[in-house]
């Protein structure tokens, strides 16, 4: 039997890597669940620091590398839009001028998705074993909405979830004033971008913001816990996979626990 | 003599901004008003994603056969009995425009709202030729009078509160009594109505910008709320109309199309008050219009930009949703980026117009959110030539060094699968470890500009590939 | 080089073409001769009857204001009434249109109409409109004697005349009525009026009278067929 099911190759990107392991997990949990054999090739990034910044050597090179590591793979999941877009959008651009690296980038973005648009869109999955107790707000990060069409699907699947109720905020689809390198490049400006977001956060009143990218939750988190406001924020991931005992993210290792 | 380029103060020019409550508080009904606005008039239109793809398509084919299409006007604006004069740049331009004004013994000017008489800065060099301009749309009327280029290509006094209006008028209009209300906008707009209405009888030369040039026809169009725009162009001796290559389009029929996006994309109208389609001069029995009628064409580096990557910026009709729409824009206002065109439109046009070596922040100071390209009317690939910038300015070794050693240093990394690993593994185990009561950092000497404003996450203690590794090890 | 032979040098440098290429002429050429039509919006295409009522709303919608009267003959009563309406001095101006001028103005007693050059104290104007489109509740006026173009610009009230028979359904339909009036060559300037002066760039507060008039009040004269 466990021959039979699909392999997924899990992207698990270097913020999740180096910053917050449980979202890997999770995304690993999530596609077994949906009856997928997960795995994960050793990987560092999808070379999107190097694309956003002109250098597209670094990020071709970046490129055939991840190709070349997942391409046997029936699928290859990422749990972010934004590097999620980098591998199935931008990809094949890299690539324009090279036909036999065209078709194989081609080949690998045509099996290449964000999480839950895969959980959704691909594997069926309707429902999730989760329960939160509490109010909820979610953000459509950028790329992953605007990218990949990643907008009713998660919060079909947090529709799912035992005791929790959502609350839209206001501009949900609004960027937090992450992007990237932006953040460090251009901090002012990014600070002025994220207190409008954790504004809107904060007035919807819920317990929990939401998102897919981890690099928008640590820029929210951030801000919300410098402002003093003690709203947990979650990537979807860990929500819909039940490990919302966990420390939410930028909250001290010990608070939740009793 | 064209306007004065401060892009590459844009940090510090965007720290200025930041800082200025007035323009913070001005800012913010741009965000709520232009795209909630815009959201309903396109929904109110079911036909609007597919007219989006035609307008596209349109300025497409036009700037496919731009000589073609120019060499057609051309021929029918002359037939009309107007008068058609290239400009190379910014310089020949200009000379074109004070010819006409002194062969017509011009003392005074009034002007529409034309964004290419910013690019080549046609007031100070008029001025300083003894004509005098007179801007009468009422947002460029306000910032003549405070010595400011527009912050916003089609609201360009949309940093500015009433308070700051109505100061202004107590400075400059010198009859004005003291009693006058001058509270809201309402007898604000009346004051300048009436001061400009004596400044339209009394012009010789109307000088207006055009939205589109029709090839068709050989009609120059403007399309405005104000009505200024129309006094401005039929009241004086000669009509002037500044423009650039990139403006012409087939037909009328093709203008239908680009009337149908663009007053939705850019107020949420269903139709701006005034489209005006102008076919040469005064004709022999026309009670009123002017004499004479001149359409400069302008140049000024867009003919490079045919060729090679940015070539769909010329598509751009000037509607400001992508800068209505940017988080960038809605933060720091117009005049942060420095030149003429702001927001995503002018982070593109910019540096093509006026070199990437002065504008190189521009095209960094976006969160590629994407948001711009959702609501361009003529679907313009912004984020993705924003990149091209910051491709040219890698190519040319013109980011900051210590971005570029940063970059390298964390290539060389990322492209070391093994190494990386272990590189990463030591570097969260510390951070975690660093950070293991709190959970977060409230300052990180290397990501300072980050702690300046908010806190940084902890990792929570190894990399997930080493944790994924030894747990299917130990399984 | 003059600037002109410059630019296009430029340009076909740029596009990679040297201008003498017939299939890219023929496209142009053809362009021009067939002016296609693209999509045109559904709301555009109404019958008659709809599309007049459509008109009317999409009119009001602009801040205009409408009346509907029954003939020619009847909007001298209506100018008049729109003028005590707003209290405003019983005297307004017209350009040498024809079918202006052949209206019952002396049945308006208290009403002086004033046939000429515009004059820029005048306080209200009337025009006849060639067109309305209904797409969009837009007046179509062509610059000229009949109906002088300052007219609909200087004066603080502007009525203006459509006849339910002129009322198109959208833009290229007037596009259309334009070539088979004029032929080649279009009148200096055509006026598409969208509902009355406005501007929103004092903290984008709409305010309605900018430099244009403050009210445009639309005669709809007749019903659709």
């Amino acid at each position: 039997m466990v021959e039979s099911k699909k392999r997924v190759g899990l992207f698990v990107t270097c913020l999740v890597d180096l910053i917050r392991p449980s979202v890997g997990f999770a995304a690993a949990k999530l596609i077994e669940d949906a009856g997928f054999m997960v795995e994960v090739p050793r990987q560092t990034c999808c070379g999107q620091p190097a694309f956003n910044s002109g250098d597209r050597a670094t990020a071709r090179a970046l490129a055939e590398q991840v190709i070349a590591a997942f391409e046997g793979f029936d699928y290859v999941v990422a749990p972010s839009g934004s590097c999620g877009g980098q591998l199935k959008i931008h990809y094949p651009e890299l690539f324009r001028d090279d036909p036999d690296w065209l078709a194989r980038a081609d080949a690998f973005a045509a099996k290449t998705y964000e999480l839950v648009s895969f959980l959704v869109d691909v594997a069926g999955v309707t429902h999730v074993d989760a329960t939160f107790e509490g109010t909820a707000t979610y953000h459509d990060a950028c790329s992953g909405l605007r990218e990949l069409g990643v907008r009713v699907q998660p919060r079909r699947l947090l529709g799912t979830v035992q005791g929790l109720t959502m609350k839209e905020m206001a501009d949900s689809e609004v960027c937090c004033g992450f992007g990237g390198t932006f953040a460090t490049k251009y901090p002012d400006i990014s600070a002025t971008i994220v207190a409008k977001k954790a504004a809107n956060v904060v007035a919807t009143g819920a317990d929990m913001v939401i998102a897919g990218d981890l690099g928008c939750l640590m820029n929210m988190a951030g801000k919300l816990s410098r402002d003093g406001k003690t709203i947990e924020v979650r990537h979807v991931a860990e929500v819909l996979a039940g490990m919302s005992d966990l420390p939410a993210i930028g909250a001290p290792p010990r608070e939740r626990t009793p | 003599m064209s306007a004065v380029v401060t892009s590459p103060a844009f940090k510090a020019n965007a720290k200025a901004a930041l800082a200025d409550t007035e323009l913070q508080k001005a800012l913010a009904l741009v965000e709520v008003n232009f795209i909630v606005r815009r959201r309903a008039a396109a929904d109110q239109l079911p036909e609007f994603e597919a007219l989006r793809d035609e307008a596209r398509d349109i300025k497409d084919h036009a700037l496919a056969h731009l000589d073609l299409y120019l060499e057609e006007y051309e021929k029918r604006v002359v037939a009309h009995g107007g008068h058609v004069h290239f400009a190379v740049d910014a310089e020949e331009a200009r000379r074109i425009v004070l010819d006409v004004c002194r062969r017509l013994g011009a003392k005074t000017v009034t002007k529409g709202k034309t964004m290419i008489g910013e690019e080549i800065g046609i007031n100070s060099f008029l001025e300083a030729n003894g004509v005098v301009p007179i801007e009468t749309d009422l947002g460029e009327y306000l910032i003549q009078l405070r010595g400011e280029l527009p912050s916003h290509i089609i609201a360009p006094a949309v940093h500015l509160t009433k308070a700051q209006v109505a100061a202004d008028f107590r400075r400059c209009h010198a009859d004005l009594p003291r009693d006058r209300d001058l509270t809201e906008p309402t007898t604000l707009a009346a004051e300048a109505r009436t001061v400009l209405r004596q400044k339209f009888l009394a012009a010789d030369v109307g000088i207006t910008g055009a939205n589109f040039l029709i090839a068709e026809t050989g009609s120059s169009v403007i399309v405005t709320n104000e009505g200024n725009g129309d006094l401005t162009q039929t009241l004086p001796k000669a009509h002037i109309v500044l423009a650039s290559i990139d403006k012409v389009v087939p037909t009328l029929e093709d203008l239908s199309q680009l009337l149908r996006v663009l007053a939705r994309s850019a107020t949420g109208q269903e139709a701006s008050v005034y489209t005006t389609v102008s076919t040469g001069p005064r004709r022999a029995d026309d009670p009123d219009g002017p004499n004479e009628y001149h359409v400069v064409i302008l140049d000024n580096g867009r003919s490079n930009m045919l060729g090679g990557q940015f070539r769909d910026i010329l598509r751009c009709i000037r509607c400001g949703a992508c800068m209505n729409h940017c988080p960038v824009y809605s933060a720091v206002g117009g005049h942060a980026y420095g030149w003429v065109y702001p927001g995503p439109m002018g982070a593109v046009m910019t540096p093509a117009l006026v070199g990437i070596d002065k504008t190189g922040h521009l095209p960094n100071a976006s969160t590629f959110c994407g948001r711009c390209e959702e609501v361009c009317p003529v679907r313009i690939p912004l984020p993705k030539m924003l990149r091209h910038w910051r491709e040219r300015e890698f190519e040319r070794r013109l980011s900051p060094a210590t971005v570029r050693a940063g970059l390298r240093f964390w290539a060389f990394f990322a492209r070391h699968p093994r190494l990386y690993g272990l590189a990463t593994l030591v570097f969260a185990r510390s951070l975690a470890w660093f950070g293991r009561r709190r959970g977060r950092f409230r300052f990180l000497p290397f990501a300072r500009g980050w702690t300046r404003h908010r806190d940084f996450p902890a990792p929570m203690g190894s990399t997930f590939q080493a944790q994924w590794r030894s747990r299917r090890r130990s399984s | 080089m003059s600037g002109r032979d410059t630019v296009m040098a430029s340009i076909r440098r740029g596009l990679g073409v040297s201008g003498r290429e017939a299939p890219r002429r023929q496209a142009v050429e053809s362009r021009i001769a067939g002016h296609p039509s693209g999509l045109r919006p559904a709301r555009g295409q109404l019958p008659p009857k709809e599309r007049l009522e459509l008109f009317v709303t999409m009119v009001e919608r602009s801040a205009a204001t409408v009346a509907r009267v029954g003939a020619l003959d009847d909007v001298p009563a209506a100018v008049a009434e729109f003028l005590r309406r707003h209290n405003l001095p019983m005297r307004a101006q017209r350009g040498a249109d024809a079918s202006l001028a052949a209206m019952p103005w002396a049945a308006e007693t208290t009403l002086a109409i004033d046939a000429g050059p515009p004059d820029p104290a005048s306080l209200a104007a009337v025009s006849r409109a060639m067109a309305g489109i209904t797409e969009t509740g837009t007046l179509v006026l062509a610059s000229g004697p009949d109906n002088p173009t300052s007219l609909n610009f200087l004066p603080d009230n502007h009525v203006v005349v459509v006849t339910a028979a002129d009322v198109a359904g959208d833009f290229d339909a007037v596009w259309a009525r334009l070539r088979e009036k004029y032929g080649e060559s279009l009148p200096r300037a055509v006026n598409l009026v969208t509902g009355p002066s406005r501007t929103a760039d004092i903290e984008q507060t709409l305010v309605i009278g900018a430099h244009g008039p403050r009210r445009l009040h639309v005669v709809v004269v007749g019903e659709a067929e």
